[in-house]
């Protein structure tokens, strides 16, 4: 009976639920208490989902979802309790539950005022995103994918700083507006289903098989991109992050920074560009998307250069960097898409850490901006050499994780459009020119100010808060390799099916690409699952990784 | 990186090289290790600034702070040496012809793209990685006793370490992508070392400019690996290199963009115009990092870039004439500068730009050989030039310190009359003027001569392409030869000769430098003299100027790369036929020509000392600007004002202009004119309004139900 539960079973739920089990724990402790349970929760979580490196196999299922199950949910609308994994969400969760207990930990001085509410918001936020990153059901994936605005409204409309009403309530419209658009193509896919399938529902597997006109496509992926443009967020719909970043408290920015912006460019990868095939490739959109992503980069950064706000400094390099992920993934190129889904990983480890080391500076002088500060090297060498490392790391060095992504983006770019990846590579020369004055204008230069000289360097809690995000910077920039062969199978299978619809798009009748939940085991054909080895699969070769190389 | 030592080899070959792992891991070791000694202190340090004082150097942990960063940081590079030397003795005793590979781990793997972590030894990485350890060991030792008393010594040597093994990652990475990690990564020691003082605003400027000034440069290396990868699918030397012949056809358009754009990447990293300016802004590091990192090693990374890719070089005519041009126009350009600077740090700067500029003449007109050969008697001579500067101003410095006297103690107009005071550096610091200024036989004459000559060869070979351009460069680049020898006499002699203007109290406090600061330029004095003779020219090494063949002479460097150089060799035969032996304007063979730039190079030494010592200098404070031309090259032909006008500002301005105008007027703006339009409307709906998250969730499910209902329509 016991062997028949085994982990690949019950973790994904877990990971799912346990969250909430958490809240319903801060909320019964006692208030000065619920700090350290959310925290432990959030820890539990992540230890479990330790797990998940070697659970999904990418050897096998040709890059489709394993850890596979679905339970009926709204039977009438054919809406289904799906979760999966594959090799796209695998590192989203990871990044999740990774990045939350550092978040918690983070806020441990920072938050002082309705703590139960704060860290219950924090846990309900988790489960939010991991239901965003897991669902396999289309509905199922809206109602998380608005169920994690709640919290994120009230956390930085609560414990924000002063403009915080305005900032919580422009984060609230902007993102709402864009997935209000999302459920009506949402429905719509529903009707069609009920239409040209003949049964109701939102199961992605089977919504992939539809068939759509190109005309349907491009409304459809116009209202889907809207809601994940707004979400990444790709100028010109970006100005509500600045607000969001600098109202919201240190935690709330660094689950913002690192894991909500990603719901987006996931969005993007996981249904975009596999629902609709010929609207992700029409010259027009692909023109659009990667004139934006190139703007993107090199517009923040600009505007980054000249912001007096540190928070509203690092809040534009995330711009800049998810105008890098938006061409990657619009390049449609294997490097690209890898790359992007790099620059995800990457920029969630680094981007949450310099809104972490932020964080730290304002505790320490009630301000952010960084005219007040200058020579804090002297007096706070350990946190100068965690924010000089962060700041590399982002800005892209090689040897650290920031590098491995944007070279794979700008060259699977260059690929395909090798003048767009041109412009995108001045980015990298603007990144240097955002971050190097604000590194200079905070930690070198004469230490002038008597309230910079007691600045104390890192506490026990902060360097161990930093300190496996820094590591995790330099052991990826490294050993990137185990990360890119996990996600490769499945980005490949999104490839393919990308590249053969355009003159097919009448004919996308069989989920041929092993997608979706009919993945056959094309590599170990006597572990059968059962289901039918559909049409075409013979022919695309194993996506064995040896075989690649 | 632990799985060094059970590396495994591909290709079978006799000699299997010693650990080779271990020269990048040993710096890399030094580094984590002074690293952490540097935090710990300055943790220490940093209590004593909150408590409102200073640490107290002289007072305990001297052990940690001091004695283990001494025998660490120079440690670690003097074994890496030694492991090179064995391995040197072992490839020469080997007749290698291919380069050894040895990979480590699977860096990066993607659906079409392999990098392996894998490190390449042939003949040219071993070179660079004699050079790189040699006298980076000896600049590590110089070091000991300059920076002493500085109190970041342990930090100092850290990011020394660091500096070597990203050098090292640099020439021996097997693939362009393995050399741009050593590109970025020798970049990053640069800017942390030009700005190792960092609470002086100054200083940490400078590393931020080198810094951005290199990335520049970094755009054209990464967009020459997009090139390079679309054309051969792989980032591989060895692959490209053995497909390229086949691949590209001999002047095809794509093995000029791609060179041109590794011509950018080169000319950030190797300060050639019109990137050049970080370098002199550069020497606000401490001098002996200018030494290593400014002179010797990494400005010289972008001379082995063009050396290592020969092979795409020589197949664009167009290219290697740009890279050629940009080298004789810079080194010309620099060499005026240095006319007329003060600073000597300052006049060794532009003189590393200009003789940089004569390496990319060198590796310009196909002569890699000659070109990587100066590079490696110029990182002796030059080395041995900036230590030398750094035991004077060290000297002068303290003189100052002594009476507190505000002065510059880099200002050669304090200066003067040094000689006795500072016999052995005086006496080394000539021997390297000598060498820089082609004299016969100090190493700088082999080097420079064989460029010059090279230059002006291939303006008379058979198929040349552009002979009158080869020729313009071959005048260019024998009066850049003269004005060196003028600019670097005029250096000697207001350090070292006619008075003292450092003042009476001052001048009795001149002192020579301690023997760990004086033997290393006594090694590289003697490297300055002898380095030369490893490869002298066939024409030359017959006659008198060769030793009449007593001394051990011969084309041997030439010899020794050639394996490494053969892939463009032939091609350049193959296309561009015989090369002359005859000079492009007046005739005349090689021996005519080097015997005449060694005399006239001797000439202008002497009018230089007369000119210059007949001058009456004064101090620093005493003196004015100087007028007309003067003033244009003493303020560098407001090169540095051009820029800021015309590029600086203007980006900063936009940058204002996206902020303020794009994202808070025309974005925002429309954002909240919708707002306001939503709230007129939501003034009807406020009659339902309560504040309440359940009235939206109320309105929420309203739109849904409308937009079901459309829907279901």
């Amino acid at each position: 009976m016991l062997d028949m539960v085994s982990y690949s079973d019950w973790i994904l739920h877990a990971l799912l639920w346990l969250p909430l089990a958490g809240l319903a724990h801060v909320l019964w402790a006692p208030a000065e208490h619920a700090k350290t349970v959310a925290f432990r929760w959030s820890l539990l979580v992540f230890v479990l989902s330790i797990g998940l490196w070697w659970a999904y196999d990418p050897a096998v299922g040709h890059g489709g979802f394993q850890l596979e199950s679905t339970h009926p949910w709204i039977a009438a609308w054919g809406a289904s309790y799906s979760l999966g994994l594959d090799g796209i969400s695998l590192f989203m969760v990871m990044l999740t539950t990774f990045i939350t207990p550092l978040a918690i930990l983070g806020s441990f001085n920072y938050i002082k005022k309705k703590q139960k509410a704060f860290y219950a918001l924090m846990l309900l936020l988790e489960t939010g995103v991991v239901g965003v990153f897991l669902a396999t059901d289309l509905l199922l994936f809206y109602v998380f994918f608005e169920l994690t605005l709640v919290p994120m409204y009230f956390i930085i409309g609560v414990w924000g700083g002063e403009r915080r009403i305005y900032a919580a309530i422009k984060f609230f419209l902007f993102t709402a507006v864009g997935s209000l658009l999302m459920l009506v193509a949402i429905l719509y896919l529903h009707q069609r289903a009920e239409t040209l399938l003949e049964v109701a529902t939102f199961s992605y597997a089977d919504l992939l098989t539809l068939q759509l006109t190109l005309k349907e496509q491009l409304w459809l992926f116009g209202a889907f991109a809207l809601a994940f443009s707004i979400k990444v967020p790709i100028f010109p719909f970006h100005t509500w992050l600045p607000d969001a970043h600098v109202e919201a408290p240190t935690p709330g920015s660094v689950v913002l920074a690192a894991i909500l912006l990603k719901m987006g460019t996931y969005g993007f990868l996981r249904f975009l560009l596999p629902l609709f095939p010929a609207a992700a490739q029409h010259p027009t959109v692909v023109a659009i998307m990667l004139t934006l992503g190139v703007i993107g980069i090199i517009y923040a950064a600009l505007v980054a250069a000249v912001q007096p706000d540190a928070k509203k400094l690092v809040a534009y390099t995330s711009v800049a960097h998810m105008g890098f992920v938006v061409i990657g993934i619009f390049a449609l190129t294997t490097n690209g898409l890898q790359g992007g889904l790099f620059v995800m990983i990457s920029h969630g480890i680094s981007t949450g850490a310099l809104f972490l080391l932020v964080g730290m500076l304002y505790e320490r002088r009630h301000t952010r901006l960084i005219k007040d500060f200058g020579g804090l090297g002297r007096v706070a060498p350990m946190l100068a050499t965690a924010f000089v490392i962060t700041a590399l790391a982002s800005i892209g060095l090689p040897g650290t994780s920031g590098f491995i992504g944007e070279f794979l983006v700008l060259l699977g770019t260059f690929e395909t459009y090798p003048l767009a990846a041109i412009c995108a590579t001045t980015g990298v020369i603007f990144a240097a020119y955002y971050m190097l004055p604000m590194v200079q204008r905070i930690f070198f230069n004469e230490l002038d100010k008597e309230e910079n000289v007691v600045v104390e360097d890192l506490s026990r809690r902060e360097i161990v808060i930093l300190a496996p995000l820094i590591a995790l910077m330099i052991v990826i920039g490294v050993y990137p390799a185990p990360f890119l062969e996990r996600m490769e199978p499945s980005v490949q299978a999104l490839l393919e099916r990308v590249e053969r619809s355009p003159n097919s798009v009448l004919r996308l009748g069989v989920d041929e690409l092993g997608l979706g939940v009919s993945a056959a085991p094309v590599i170990a054909p006597d572990e059968s699952t059962g289901l039918p080895n559909v049409g075409e699969m013979g022919d695309v070769p194993p996506r064995n990784l040896m075989a690649v190389r | 990186m632990f799985f060094a030592l059970q590396a495994t080899t591909e290709g079978a070959h006799e000699w299997s090289p010693v650990l080779p792992g271990l020269v990048i891991l040993l710096p890399l070791l030094g580094f984590v290790i002074n690293g952490a000694l540097a935090l710990t202190h300055a943790r220490r340090s940093a209590d004593a600034v909150r408590a409102g004082g200073e640490l107290d150097l002289a007072a305990g942990d001297r052990p940690l702070t001091h004695t283990l960063p001494t025998w660490i940081g120079p440690g670690v590079i003097g074994l890496a040496f030694l492991i090179t030397v064995v391995n040197l003795v072992g490839m020469a005793g080997a007749d290698l012809h291919e380069p050894i590979i040895r990979t480590y781990w699977t860096w990066i793997v993607t659906g079409s793209l392999t990098v392996d972590a894998a490190i390449q030894l042939d003949q040219l990485s071993m070179v660079m990685m004699l050079v790189v350890t040699g006298v980076g060991f000896l600049i590590h030792v110089f070091s000991v006793g300059y920076m002493k008393d500085d109190p970041g010594y342990p930090r100092y040597f850290a990011y020394l370490n660091l500096f070597i093994f990203f050098m090292l990652v640099l020439v021996m990475g097997a693939g362009y992508l393995l050399m741009f990690v050593g590109w970025e990564g020798v970049g990053l020691c640069s800017y942390l070392l030009i700005g190792y003082w960092f609470s002086d605003r100054e200083k940490s400027d400078a590393g931020k400019k080198a810094f951005i000034v290199n990335r520049i440069g970094d755009l054209g290396f990464l967009v020459a690996m997009f090139f390079l990868f679309t054309t051969f699918q792989t980032l591989d030397f060895v692959e490209i290199f053995s497909a390229a012949p086949e691949r590209i056809p001999y002047g095809h358009s794509v093995a000029t963009i791609i060179t041109l754009f590794f011509l950018l990447g080169a000319a950030g990293k190797s300060a050639q115009i019109p990137l050049y300016i970080w370098l002199p802004d550069a020497m606000a590091g401490p001098t002996p990092v200018s030494a290593l990192i400014h002179a010797a090693t990494m400005v010289t990374a972008g001379v082995y870039l063009v050396a290592r890719s020969s092979v795409l070089f020589a197949l664009s005519p167009i290219a290697s004439a740009t890279v050629a041009g940009i080298g004789v126009i810079t080194a010309l350009f620099a060499a005026t500068i240095a006319l007329k600077q003060y600073d000597i740090k300052r006049v060794l700067a532009y003189s590393t730009i200009s003789q940089l500029g004569y390496m990319f003449l060198g590796v310009g007109v196909g002569a890699y050989t000659a070109g990587v050969f100066h590079l490696m008697t110029h990182a002796f001579f030059k080395a041995l030039l900036f230590l030398g500067a750094g035991a004077v101003i060290h000297s002068v410095h303290h003189a100052l310190h002594h009476t507190d006297k505000d002065w510059d103690a880099q200002d050669m107009r304090n200066m003067g009359g040094l000689r006795k005071h500072m016999p052995i550096t005086w006496a080394t610091m000539w021997i390297a003027t000598l060498a820089i200024s082609g004299i016969w036989p100090f190493a700088g004459f082999f080097s420079k001569d064989e460029i010059i000559w090279a230059a002006g060869a291939w303006a008379g070979a058979a198929n040349a392409p552009y002979p009158t351009l080869y020729t313009v460069y071959w005048v260019l680049a024998l009066v850049t030869a003269l004005l060196t020898a003028f600019y670097m006499t005029r250096l000697m002699v207001m350090t070292f000769h006619g008075a003292n203007r450092t003042g009476e109290k001052e001048a009795k406090h001149l002192r020579e430098t301690p023997a760990v600061m004086w033997v290393p330029l006594a090694v590289l004095a003697a490297l300055s003299v002898f380095g030369g003779w490893i490869n002298v020219p066939a024409a030359i090494s017959e006659s008198f100027l060769g030793g009449f063949g007593f001394l051990p002479m011969g084309e041997n460097f030439h010899h020794w790369l050639e394996p490494v150089m053969a892939g463009a060799h032939e091609i350049q035969a193959q296309h561009l036929g015989e090369i002359s032996h005859q000079a492009p304007l007046f005739g005349g063979g090689e021996l005519v020509w080097a015997l005449a730039s060694t005399g006239l190079a001797a000439i202008v030494v002497l009018i230089a000392a007369r000119v210059v010592g007949g001058q009456k200098h004064v101090p620093a404070v005493d003196a004015a600007e100087p007028r007309g031309l003067g003033r244009v090259l003493y303020r560098k032909y407001y090169v540095d004002e051009a820029y800021d006008a015309v590029i600086v500002r203007p980006v900063h301005a936009l940058s204002r202009f996206s902020w303020r105008f794009v994202d808070d007027v025309i974005i925002d703006g429309t954002v909240n004119m919708a707002g306001n339009l939503a709230r007129a409307f939501g003034w009807v709906g406020s009659l339902f309004q309560t504040g309440q998250i359940n009235t939206y969730a109320f309105i929420f499910t309203i739109g849904v139900l409308v937009i079901l209902g459309w829907v279901a329509f």
